[in-house]
Formats: C-alpha cells, sequence, structure tokens
C-alpha cells in the first residue's frame, strides 16, 4: 500500500464491518458490544453477508477494516467469507489495505497465517498497557507478555502492518508505568501505535463506578501522559498524524485516513456507521434487531444525517482538524479566521495558519477548535448548497 | 372555587405567600338576624410588604391576627400584630390551620396571648380549608369590630390604599369611603396631586370586579377614572368631590423607600431594551420598585435597582425572567451607604463602584436595623453567635412560652442583606423567623473590596464590608470563585484588593485538555452532538476582558453554603 498524506486519500473508497462479539465486556467499552452471546456468530457473518449482498454496487475497495467487538474471536474461514462478499460485490484494489481488530489472547502463528490467507494484511492488537495491574483495572484478559508474543506472531505469520493500541491515564497508573508501556510497545517494533486517554462514558461499568465516588481519570495527568508518549514514540521513528495516532513512514491507517479526509466509506453491521453522498448514516445499534431486519430482507437503518452545502464545509473541518496536518484552506476556514473565537485560538497559538493549512498547534485542546467550527456560519448558507463541496472531494 | 383565590399571580400561588393586597366584599346574614356587610382585606405577611400591611390597616376597623397552628407565632406575626395595635385596630386572634397533621392549636394560642394579652381559650380555633370554626369568627367580627365612624353628610373623603395597573382599564385605584360618598360620573379632586378627574367607574371587589352606581361610608371598592399612568395616582391620596371638597385630607402614609440594591444586567447585551420595557411594566403594579440605568465593565448595560428587602429583589428578579423571558445576571445585594466628603458634601451611595476613594471620605454611615428573631429556644446559643459575628447588638430577650424566645437586636442592614437570613435559617433547622425596620445610620469602620479577574476589576463582585470582615469576604469570594471559573486557555488570576492593597489570591490553572480520545468513522455524528451540546452550555458564558465566566457564577459566588 502506498503512503498516504493528509488528504491524497480523500478520494478512495472505505468500508467498514462490525463484529460485535467479546469474551467479556471491558469497564470503560461504550462500542455496540455483546458478550456470551457466540451462538449467534455463525447467523450474523451471514446477515452480514446478506446485507452486503443486498447493497448497491459501489466501486473497488482502497481500505476495508474490520473492527469490535473482537473480530479476532472468529473464524479466519467466516471473516474471509465475509471479505469474499465485500470482493465480490464491490472489489477490492490489488494494494487494499484489510484491517482487523484482535485481541493478543487470541492469537498464535497459526491464525495469523490463515488470516493472512484470508486476505487481511494489517491487525490492530487491544494491547491497551504493558502494566499487569493497568490491565486488571481496564478490566483485560491478556498479560504483557502476549502482548510481545502477539506482536511476534504476527510477524512470523506474514503481517507487515502491525499496530499497537495503549490506554492512558487509567487511575492507579503511575508515570513510570506508562513510560514503561510506550517502551515496551515501541520495543515490539509495531508499525503503528494509538494512544488513547481513558474516557468515562456515561453508560458503562467505569462510568457506573466514578458516580459512586471511584477515582475518574485525571486531565492534567492524561496531558502529561501524551506529551511523555509523543516524546517517546517520535524518538523511535513513528510520527503522529492524529490526536491518538502514531506511524512509521508509510504505515499510517489508510481507512482512518479516508474517514479523516471526508472521504467516503461503506459499513456493515449492528451499530456500523457510513458516509456516502453526503450522508452520514448508521445502522441499529441492538444486535437482535439488527438480524431480524436484515432477515426480513429490509437495509438495517438507524438513523442519518444529511450534509449539504455549508454543512458539509465545516464536517470538513470537523474530521480534518484532529490531523496534525490540518486542514487545507477553504471557506470554513475563512471563516474560522474571521470568527472572534477562532482568532482568539490562534492568538493563544492553540491553532495555526500556516502554508495554506488550518492546524491544531496542541492536539491535547482540539476540541476547543472543534466547537468553534460547529458554529462556524457560511456566507452561501442554504444557497449554492449543492454546488459547495469539499475542496479535496 | 378555586383554591388560593386571592393570590391570582402566578408566584404567589407557587410559593403560597401574598405578595400584592388583595379586597373582597362578604355579605353576612348574622345570628342577630342583621346583614352585615364585611369588607376584607388579605395582606401580605413578609416583613418586605409591611407598608402594603399598614396602608391596609389604615382603611380598617378591625385586623384579624392569623397563626398558624402548626408553626405558631412568627416574627412576622408579632411585628403586624404590633402594626395593627398601633393603628389603634381590635384585634381578633385567630389560630387557622387546625386540621394540619402537626397542628398544635393550644400552643399557638398561648404564644399569641403571650403578645396581645387576653386568655388563650378565647381564641379562635379554625381550619379555613375544612370550613370548620368560620361561623365563630363571622360572628365573633360581627360583635367585636365597631362599624365604620364617618359622616354620610360631609363632603366625600375616601382614601386610596392601593391601586394597580390594568392594560385596558388604567389605573384602578382601591378605596374605602370615609366620609360622604362617591357616584359615577362624579367629578373627584385627589388631594395630593391636585388633579382632578371622573369617576369612570366605581364597584365592588366580590373579589371580581362588580360595578357600582354609589359606594356609601365605610365601603371598600375600587375606582377607575381613565389615568393612564400610575405615577399620577398616589397611594395613600384622600379622593374628594371636586365641587364640595373636604377641607383636610386624611391621614397618608409615607412612601416605601428602598432598603436594597442590586444591578441587574441582561447576559445578553441585546436584550437591555427589553429589560428596560420589562421594568416599566412591572413598575405599573409596584411603584415601591426604582431603578436607574447602570452601566458595568464586566457586564455592561443594566439597571440599579432598590428594593423593599430581600424577597422583593427576589420576586422581582424572578418575574422578569419569568414574565418577560429575560436571562438576567444580579449583582450582590448592598444598602445604601451615607458618605461624608472630605469638602463636607454628604452623599448616598447605592453601589459599591460609587464610593468615594477612602482618601476622600470624612465618614461613612450605614444603616442599621431593629430586628426581631422568634425561634425555638434551643438555638438561642447559635443565633447570638450569628447576631455578634455580624456586629449585631442583642438587647432584649422574650419568652412566649418556655420553648420559644423572642430576641431583639440592632444590627448593620448591609449584614442582613447579604448572607445573614440563610445563616438564620441554616443555623436552627429554618425554625427561626426575622423581622426587621429601620433603625437610623451609624458611622462604621468600612472599606471596599474588589475582585479582580485577571487583573481586572470585576464591579459585580466588589463589596463594602467592615474592616474586620474584609480578608475573610476576599478570601471566600476568592475561593468560591477559583471552584465556579472553568479553566481557560491561560492562567487566570483571582484576586480580592482594598485598593491597591492584594489580601487574597487563587488562581485557575490554563486547562490542558480538552479532546475527545477517538474519532473514527462510526463516532463522528456522536461527537459532533457532544460538542455541540458543550458549546452551548458556553453560550452562558459572560466574557469578562478575556475570561469566560459562567453566568451561575455571579449567582454562586455570592450564595450561602449550607452548613
Amino acid at each position: 500500500m502506498a503512503a498516504v498524506d493528509a488528504d491524497s486519500c480523500a478520494g478512495l473508497a472505505g468500508c467498514y464491518v462490525h463484529l460485535p462479539f467479546c469474551s467479556a465486556v471491558c469497564p470503560y467499552c461504550d462500542f455496540a458490544v455483546v458478550a456470551g452471546k457466540d451462538d449467534l456468530v455463525e447467523r450474523y457473518c451471514a446477515a452480514v453477508r446478506t446485507e452486503i449482498a443486498a447493497d448497491e454496487p459501489w466501486r473497488a475497495l482502497d481500505a476495508v477494516y474490520f473492527g469490535g467487538g473482537t473480530p479476532s474471536r472468529i473464524a479466519p474461514a467466516e471473516l474471509g467469507s465475509i471479505l469474499e462478499s465485500l470482493r465480490s460485490q464491490h472489489g477490492l484494489v490489488d494494494a487494499s489495505e484489510v484491517t482487523l481488530e484482535a485481541n493478543p489472547e487470541d492469537w498464535s502463528v497459526e491464525k495469523a497465517r490463515g488470516l493472512r490467507r484470508q486476505g487481511f494484511n494489517r491487525v490492530s492488537f487491544g494491547a491497551q498497557s504493558f502494566d499487569p495491574s493497568v490491565l486488571t483495572a481496564l478490566g483485560r484478559r491478556h498479560d504483557p507478555d502476549q502482548i510481545r508474543r502477539a506482536v511476534d506472531a504476527a510477524r512470523r505469520g506474514g503481517f507487515d502492518n502491525v499496530s499497537v493500541d495503549l490506554i492512558y491515564g487509567t487511575p492507579g497508573e503511575s508515570d513510570d508505568s506508562w513510560s514503561n508501556s510506550v517502551k515496551s510497545a515501541v520495543a515490539a517494533g509495531p508499525d503503528h501505535v494509538s494512544c488513547y486517554a481513558l474516557t468515562v462514558e456515561s453508560g458503562t461499568e467505569l462510568g457506573r463506578q466514578v458516580r459512586a465516588g471511584a477515582p475518574a481519570p485525571d486531565p492534567d495527568v492524561q496531558a502529561d501522559r501524551f506529551s511523555v508518549a509523543n516524546e517517546l514514540l517520535t524518538e523511535a521513528g513513528l510520527e503522529r498524524y492524529e490526536v491518538s495516532n502514531w506511524a512509521q513512514p508509510g504505515k499510517r491507517c489508510v481507512y482512518n485516513s479516508l474517514v479523516w479526509a471526508q472521504g467516503e466509506y461503506l459499513a456493515y453491521g449492528n451499530g456500523a456507521h457510513r458516509f456516502r453522498e453526503g450522508v452520514r448514516s448508521r445502522n441499529l445499534r441492538h444486535l437482535e434487531k439488527y438480524l431480524e431486519k436484515v432477515e426480513s430482507g429490509s437495509a438495517p437503518l438507524a438513523g442519518a444525517e444529511r450534509l449539504k452545502g455549508w454543512d458539509l464545509e465545516v464536517d470538513r473541518l470537523f474530521v480534518g482538524l484532529r490531523r496534525s496536518e490540518g486542514v487545507s484552506t477553504g471557506p470554513g476556514v475563512d471563516a474560522f479566521l474571521a470568527s472572534e473565537e477562532g482568532s482568539r485560538l490562534v492568538n493563544a497559538d492553540v491553532v495555526s495558519i500556516k502554508s495554506g493549512r488550518l492546524k491544531v498547534e496542541d492536539p491535547m485542546l482540539t476540541d476547543e477548535a472543534l466547537r468553534v467550527v460547529l458554529g462556524l456560519e457560511g456566507g452561501n448558507q442554504g444557497e449554492n448548497a449543492d454546488t459547495l463541496r469539499p475542496t479535496n472531494a | 372555587m378555586r383554591e388560593q383565590l386571592l393570590d391570582s399571580m402566578e408566584l404567589e400561588r407557587e410559593r403560597g405567600i401574598t405578595i400584592k393586597a388583595q379586597t373582597v366584599r362578604l355579605e353576612y346574614k348574622a345570628r342577630d338576624g342583621e346583614a352585615y356587610i364585611l369588607n376584607l382585606i388579605d395582606t401580605p405577611g413578609h416583613v418586605d410588604f409591611s407598608y402594603e400591611v399598614s396602608r391596609s390597616l389604615a382603611a380598617c376597623e378591625g385586623a384579624l391576627l392569623l397563626t398558624d397552628a402548626s408553626q405558631g407565632v412568627q416574627a412576622q406575626t408579632l411585628a403586624n400584630a404590633y402594626l395593627a395595635i398601633d393603628a389603634g385596630l381590635e384585634v381578633i386572634p385567630v389560630v387557622n390551620k387546625i386540621d394540619l397533621p402537626a397542628a398544635d392549636p393550644d400552643r399557638a394560642a398561648e404564644e399569641i396571648i403571650n403578645i396581645i394579652g387576653g386568655r388563650a381559650e378565647d381564641v379562635l380555633r379554625l381550619s379555613a380549608k375544612t370550613g370548620e370554626g368560620v361561623d365563630e369568627l363571622l360572628e365573633l367580627l360581627v360583635q367585636s369590630v365597631p362599624p365604620p365612624r364617618g359622616d354620610p353628610d360631609a363632603p366625600l373623603r375616601a382614601l386610596i390604599f392601593d391601586s394597580y395597573y390594568d392594560a385596558y382599564r388604567g389605573v384602578v385605584c382601591y378605596i374605602k369611603v370615609v366620609d360622604g360618598s362617591i357616584s359615577s360620573d362624579q367629578k373627584v379632586h385627589f388631594m395630593a396631586t391636585g388633579e382632578n378627574h371622573e369617576a369612570t367607574e366605581i364597584g365592588v371587589l366580590t373579589p371580581r370586579a362588580n360595578e357600582r352606581t354609589k359606594l356609601g361610608v365605610g365601603e371598600v371598592g375600587y375606582l377607575i377614572t381613565g389615568v393612564k399612568e400610575i405615577d399620577r395616582v398616589k397611594v395613600g391620596d384622600t379622593v374628594t368631590d371636586a365641587s364640595r371638597r373636604a377641607s383636610t385630607p386624611l391621614p397618608g402614609y409615607a412612601e416605601p423607600s428602598p432598603m436594597v440594591f442590586s444591578g441587574i444586567f441582561p447576559t445578553e447585551g441585546d436584550d437591555f431594551e427589553k429589560l428596560r420595557e420589562a421594568l416599566e411594566k412591572l413598575r405599573l403594579n409596584d411603584a415601591s420598585l426604582v431603578y436607574e440605568p447602570e452601566t458595568s465593565k464586566a457586564l455592561g448595560f443594566g439597571f440599579r435597582c432598590g428594593f423593599l428587602g430581600l424577597l422583593h429583589m427576589e420576586i422581582v428578579r424572578e418575574r422578569l425572567e419569568r414574565e418577560y423571558d429575560l436571562d438576567l445576571v444580579a449583582t450582590a445585594p448592598s444598602v445604601a451607604y451615607r458618605v461624608t466628603r472630605t469638602d463636607g458634601e454628604l452623599v448616598e451611595v447605592r453601589s459599591p463602584q460609587d464610593l468615594p476613594d477612602p482618601g476622600e471620605q470624612e465618614k461613612i454611615e450605614e444603616p442599621y436595623v431593629k430586628a426581631m428573631i422568634l425561634s425555638p429556644s434551643e438555638y438561642v446559643g447559635p443565633i447570638m453567635e450569628l447576631v455578634t459575628s455580624r456586629r449585631g447588638e442583642v438587647g432584649n430577650m422574650n419568652y412566649l412560652s418556655p420553648e420559644r424566645v423572642e430576641l431583639d437586636y440592632e444590627i448593620p442592614l448591609g449584614e442582613v442583606v447579604f448572607d445573614f437570613f440563610d445563616l438564620l435559617k441554616s443555623k436552627t433547622r429554618g425554625y427561626a423567623s426575622l423581622d426587621y425596620e429601620p433603625a437610623g445610620y451609624r458611622q462604621s469602620d468600612l472599606v471596599k473590596v474588589d475582585i479582580l479577574l485577571n487583573g481586572l476589576p470585576v464591579d459585580a463582585f466588589s463589596a463594602v464590608v467592615h474592616r474586620d470582615h474584609a480578608q475573610e469576604y476576599g478570601k471566600t469570594m476568592t475561593t468560591r470563585l477559583r471552584e465556579l471559573i472553568p479553566r481557560q486557555l491561560f492562567d487566570v488570576p483571582i484576586q480580592a484588593a482594598i485598593g491597591g492593597r492584594i489580601i487574597s489570591r487563587e488562581t485557575v490553572k490554563a486547562k490542558r485538555k480538552d479532546v475527545t480520545a477517538k474519532c473514527y468513522g462510526g463516532d463522528i455524528s456522536r461527537k459532533k452532538k457532544l460538542l455541540q451540546r458543550q458549546k452551548e452550555g458556553k453560550k452562558r458564558m459572560k466574557m469578562v476582558g478575556s475570561v469566560e465566566v459562567p453566568q451561575e457564577a455571579f449567582v454562586a459566588a455570592l450564595r450561602v453554603d449550607e452548613e
């Protein structure tokens, strides 16, 4: 796969496939996941294939992402059959990026080989930490050694594009624990690392614990952790290209890059989101409802946001400003710079305008800029709605 | 029939209080076979509205002193009983709400007797809700309250004891005919304002307006003259016949003077005109509300408003927000100080920012009040402590019963309006009640404490306090504001200062993290909604210099914490 920069991938075709099955639900997770329903796996995979087959054929896909849930718990052949459905319905370009998310404890060389044979060429491990006490606090069921072995097995099984996810700011995590986790991740030799600030979501077990008085992550500590991670990863040759993502040169995630470039992507599975022809739409989140809908021959849609004219330009900035390259100039950027709040952020060095791009200089304050973006008003709002297109589309 | 018939204002019904006096005429056939006309006026009880009570009492021959059987005598019961006795009225003590589960009528009766004398067993006990005892009350009323003693043949003299503004009919006066009579279409003369008008409509209130052609001696009703401006009718004025004028007017009353002042500012600067119009309209029915334009560096354009007391202030603010759909920020309540300048000039200062520099002050005086607290006796200790800590001087202590005590003392009004009442309530589990009346001015060692945000004084938080309490005020405000002001993109110092001297300092550290961890294909719509919500929260921020201050901070910084 060719290297991608911020905007060159806006014209690529993406596809997301959701696989909600987990062995247990992690206390911080608020995705559409289920535990203890493995008896539905086959039926679910069949439904996903049905959903794909019922979709209008599009164009050959450049990037496919199997997320979850825990896709690695599902047999390679089953995953392969979904990939095969995508190939026959839309086609896959030769150099397509095909990612799946995996838990270290599910992994082995055999599994890696099996998945490679099915067409997967990128794996993203939910490592989260190399500190056993933090892993326990996060409800994870692997140990640090399993992460190292999993990365190694992926290499030996033929994956030359391996990513590792880490979480920082877990209450109880120390400065040393975190820098050690980052160093350990680097030592495992991944092509890509994602570091996420632990977030307390209201509908989760963690949310309930915090409401009941358990310690919440400290945002100042998280800002420190981010700096440490950025320093260590940069030293190791990984370059930050989005708030929470670092990659070796040429190893950025193509699928996510196209999402942030406001590129179009399909989506299959419960709770999956797509973006096509200016519409952000989503599937039913509830697993059984999704199954029933698909099996009865209907589209499992739950809702949609139609973007036109100015809203589309606002959306371009909203998704694009999380990238370290920021966004190219356009009416939205002009409006941002002309706004009082926007210029305040420029004066405070939170954002900058350089060589034709608007960038967030302090990624930890990105949402300050995004809230300004959401409040921007365009001069031609409503009018010319259909002629205004994202500048990179 | 609707409950709370006479408290028609939404706020009155909600809070279970009376703000505006109401009058009702009742025809009663007594057991002696005679038919009597009873003119009843329902008055407010709260100290802020005691001028309404005085005005109403001036129109009456007798007063029913109602005490809640479950709560017993309150400070306002006492204050209003004294008003009625001073007005020379026949006072009939009554214990009401005997139907309540917590009612203790004997105790309440005992407490009343301790104030006005008599025998506890003679105190009527009734329930206005169930009707029990009401017949006995009406009988007692016709027996003991003397009929009006006016001269039906003398020139007309009618007292205007209240007025209100009606959008269709203009100013409606509530009157009591003392001498002579008034007919519709009669030419009348208002003795104090000197204006002549035509009585276009007269009638009685049942409590609905009921038009009549004539009102005679002792009758209470309304008078409409077509006057549209409330200021042209003075409550307390005497109405007489334009062609046959009375020689002397009835004794009027002093106009109520504002005791508490607060700056009221619209959150959105654009709403200034809307606020002005709202105040004008409110004043039509509330002549005691005074206001003048005020400019604040922190809050923009608004009005300095004067109120009769804290409840009055709260009610006006709430009505402005509710009935006129305004979003308001109000500054800390303050009182009127009298400052003698070094050049001998005496100035009244109603707003802390108008206080002359210490170098220009010869002396500064503050208003004192004579206050009365009624409380269960077990709280005497904490109350004395509170009064003393607020510079109050305890005077008499009087036991109404072994369990209830009346404490009299003198205290600066400025201490009362700030947080005294809330503290009193929290120290006595809500059982104490408070009433007060003005008691002149006294010289005090007062200083102005300014609060600076990022180096800029926020006039809304400035306060005039006693020098001994300045440090404490500064510390409290800076600490509270540190909690209330959200972190910004830069460090925000919060300082308290007297003149140029900093007496307290806190810092709101710069915000370091404001970003969601993930925003992938499946998160975009949801993250937009989340940030949109956060953005709307920000709209309720007020910019003070370069610092965003949530509106709640202006209110919360001045609120008393429950202990």
